[in-house]
């Protein structure tokens, strides 16, 4: 079932790439069936991201059937249609992120968006709850189903379950396993593996984490979100300025420290005797650019960026860095490296303006 | 109008999270072989690291158990990452004695249309399809998400198969979520691989606090857990009328025996609420909290209602 290679439409790709977008497939067969998958949290970020070269742009719905489920964020049903069709003229594919898990009070909210992506053309949606997938195998049987990193697979077992029951075509690798795990699960599954290659980290394993409804009443699973924001409060104290999270007190910056989003696993606690230090994680994005090489040898399908929150700015320029980087490795495996240049633009963008390996570089453990 | 009464929930002991030494390990359980719990859920579900008791101690203590009355299930890991994890994933899954509690859906795919099981709290059974599309792969029974509320519960209550029964987490520091990292081995700048087992110094886990010193989270090595006490007591007979089978006490290093103790006073009706809430608190590592059980956030305590006092 997979589908052929979609071939960049060199018009749209910027000039930089255009040399490396060229290379025929045969080249390297495994290398160029690498996809890049980028974020689009509204129309004009979805156009970034085709016109930086992303082959395939994932989005969701404007409610809490998807895990970015922010105000003022993702689409209503013209944007979509505006989205599928400007990103089909160019050869490039829309994903639909439904990977919340619907709530008792309204299962059908989420049933209906599936009805919706279907009759909509999109690609392929990107689900974690099994209700959810059993219903796409009976009501919209054509649509391509892709297990989101939500559903917590982290092992070939796992992978089998969905793939056996509902035909997964991939999945989403949650951010916990090391280079050798996730080469070990690829020798093991028929299923396509896409694993998440920059942006913000979670540093718990996605769809197994409720501590932001322990704080807020809302989490990932359940509302699609992380620390909402309504429940951020900034306050100046004559300690420094504080930044709270339905009450707790999150982290506390010193005049001239960069103060950061909240998000309540990457504050500054106290544990024993230790003081005032990150407990769970810094604030860091995760980038894997150094890894390209490995992960497209060990036969990593698609690489995702994380940031459907961020700007269309953000957008067009990771996916530039990485269309470049994915083009540059594919054309010349041995060779590369990744350039300092394409370092330093990504740490700009960057959460905490600092990058690490995460799971895939076990020492991080 | 005894056939009109709800039938009698059971109590549940939940796997130990913690890392003990093997001694107050074997002395825990011997404990439990004396205690009401009607069931015990046995293993390590947070780190492949703990060997103070391996697998094959688990199935003597099992058996042990099962001999004293008990009802025993064999929990398996809720993160799976190596292929070592999934060898002794099968071994669990293959056991041939005893059931087993899923707790992803590797674990689940090992037993689906062989064996009864388990289905745990991690595997997000939040709306009634999907139970019902669990149930048919031969789950036993299955255990509410910690963030469900008392009002989602009702509704899976009521779409839930027959034959299938409910368990709700009622007691006990809520495992909130798993990483790679080991937060433990963080704190004592180790890193996992090496960690010297640090999670043996923190029989009820690592408290984190917040700078200005509340009680906010809890590390057990890669698994957070609230720092507050989950503590359903005052919403047994609630859970009894609603139709919840089983009720799970998260076994802590002190008094578990005796809180076991409590809530089967006031589910047989020995001991009021009231009474029994008053000693358990005093039992508590730390403050109580209820509030997912009213759809609120996790940490807060809402107050009792007056039907309950």
């Amino acid at each position: 079932m997979h589908r052929l290679k979609v071939v960049h439409n060199p018009t749209t790709m910027m000039n930089t790439i255009l040399d490396n977008s060229l290379v025929p497939p045969l080249a390297a067969p495994v290398a160029a069936s690498m996809e890049l998958v980028c974020p689009a949290g509204s129309l004009p970020a979805l156009k970034a991201a085709v016109d930086n070269g992303a082959d395939c742009v994932y989005l969701g719905f404007r409610d809490a059937t998807n895990a970015r489920n922010f105000a003022g964020l993702n689409f209503d049903e013209a944007a979509i249609a505006a989205g599928i069709r400007y990103a089909h003229e160019r050869g490039r594919k829309v994903f639909v992120a439904l990977n919340t898990y619907p709530q008792a009070a309204k299962a059908e909210l989420w049933q209906r968006a599936i009805d919706r992506a279907a009759h909509s053309g999109v690609d392929a949606v990107i689900l974690a709850d099994p209700g959810m997938m059993a219903y796409a195998v009976k009501h919209q049987p054509q649509l391509r189903l892709h297990l989101s990193v939500q559903g917590s697979a982290t092992n070939y077992e796992a992978l089998d379950f969905y793939y056996q029951h509902f035909g997964i075509a991939r999945a989403v690798l949650p951010r916990v396993l090391s280079l050798t795990q996730v080469e070990q699960v690829l020798e093991k599954t028929p299923v396509e593996i896409e694993v998440f290659g920059f942006g913000s980290l979670c540093v718990m394993v996605e769809g197994r984490c409720a501590l932001s409804s322990y704080v807020t009443g809302e989490a990932p699973n359940t509302n699609g979100v992380c620390s909402p924001p309504k429940a951020v409060r900034w306050v100046e104290t004559p300690q420094g300025r504080e930044s709270r999270l339905n009450g707790v007190l999150i982290d506390r910056y010193a005049t001239g420290e960069n103060a950061g989003y909240p998000t309540l696993c990457k504050g500054r606690f106290d544990v024993g005797d230790e003081h005032n230090y990150y407990a769970i994680e810094e604030p860091t994005s995760l980038n894997t650019l150094s890894l390209l090489p490995e992960l497209m040898r060990i036969g990593v399908r698609a690489i995702k960026i994380e940031g459907r929150q961020r700007s269309p700015a953000y957008v067009a320029q990771v996916t530039k860095v990485w269309r470049e980087a994915i083009d540059s490795c594919r054309a010349n495996p041995q060779l590369y490296a990744a350039k300092p240049a394409w370092m330093s633009s990504l740490d700009k963008v960057a959460e905490g303006q600092q990058h690490t390996l995460g799971a895939y570089h076990r020492p991080w453990k | 109008m005894t056939n009109t009464q709800p039938k009698m929930m059971r109590l549940a002991l939940g796997p130990l999270l913690y890392y003990w030494p093997r001694d107050d390990v074997l002395a825990f359980y011997e404990a439990v072989a004396q205690s009401p719990a009607d069931i015990v859920y046995l293993g390590e579900a947070v780190c492949s690291r703990r060997h103070e008791v391996r697998l094959n101690d688990w199935l003597d203590i099992a058996t042990a158990l099962r001999d004293a009355g008990k009802e025993v299930v064999l929990s398996t890991q809720v993160l799976i990452e190596s292929g070592a994890d999934v060898t002794v994933l099968h071994k669990i899954t293959a056991n041939g004695q005893f059931m087993v509690e899923a707790n992803d859906m590797g674990a689940v795919h090992c037993l689906e249309g062989k064996v009864p099981f388990v289905a745990g709290p991690h595997l997000n059974i939040y709306n009634v399809p999907t139970l019902q599309w669990m149930a048919a792969l031969g789950i036993k029974r299955w255990v509410m998400p910690l963030e469900m509320g008392r009002d989602d519960l009702a509704l899976l209550l009521a779409g839930c198969p027959p034959g299938v029964q409910t368990e709700v987490f009622a007691y006990g520091r809520m495992p909130l979520a798993f990483s790679a990292r080991c937060f433990t081995a963080r704190h004592r700048n180790l890193p996992k691989d090496d960690c010297q087992f640090s999670c043996i110094d923190y029989p009820d886990g690592l408290l984190m606090r917040t700078r200005e010193s509340e009680e906010f989270l809890v590390l057990n090595g890669i698994q957070t857990q609230s720092a507050r006490v989950h503590n359903l007591l005052p919403e047994l007979p609630a859970m009894r009328d609603m139709g919840v089978d089983v009720v799970r006490i998260s076994p802590q290093s002190r008094q578990t025996v005796r809180i076991v103790e409590l809530f089967q006073a006031v589910i047989q009706g020995q001991m009021g609420v009231i009474e029994a809430s008053t000693e358990l608190a005093a039992l508590m590592p730390e403050k109580a909290c209820n509030g997912y059980w009213y759809g609120q956030p996790g940490l807060e305590q809402v107050a009792a209602t007056p039907e309950q006092v």
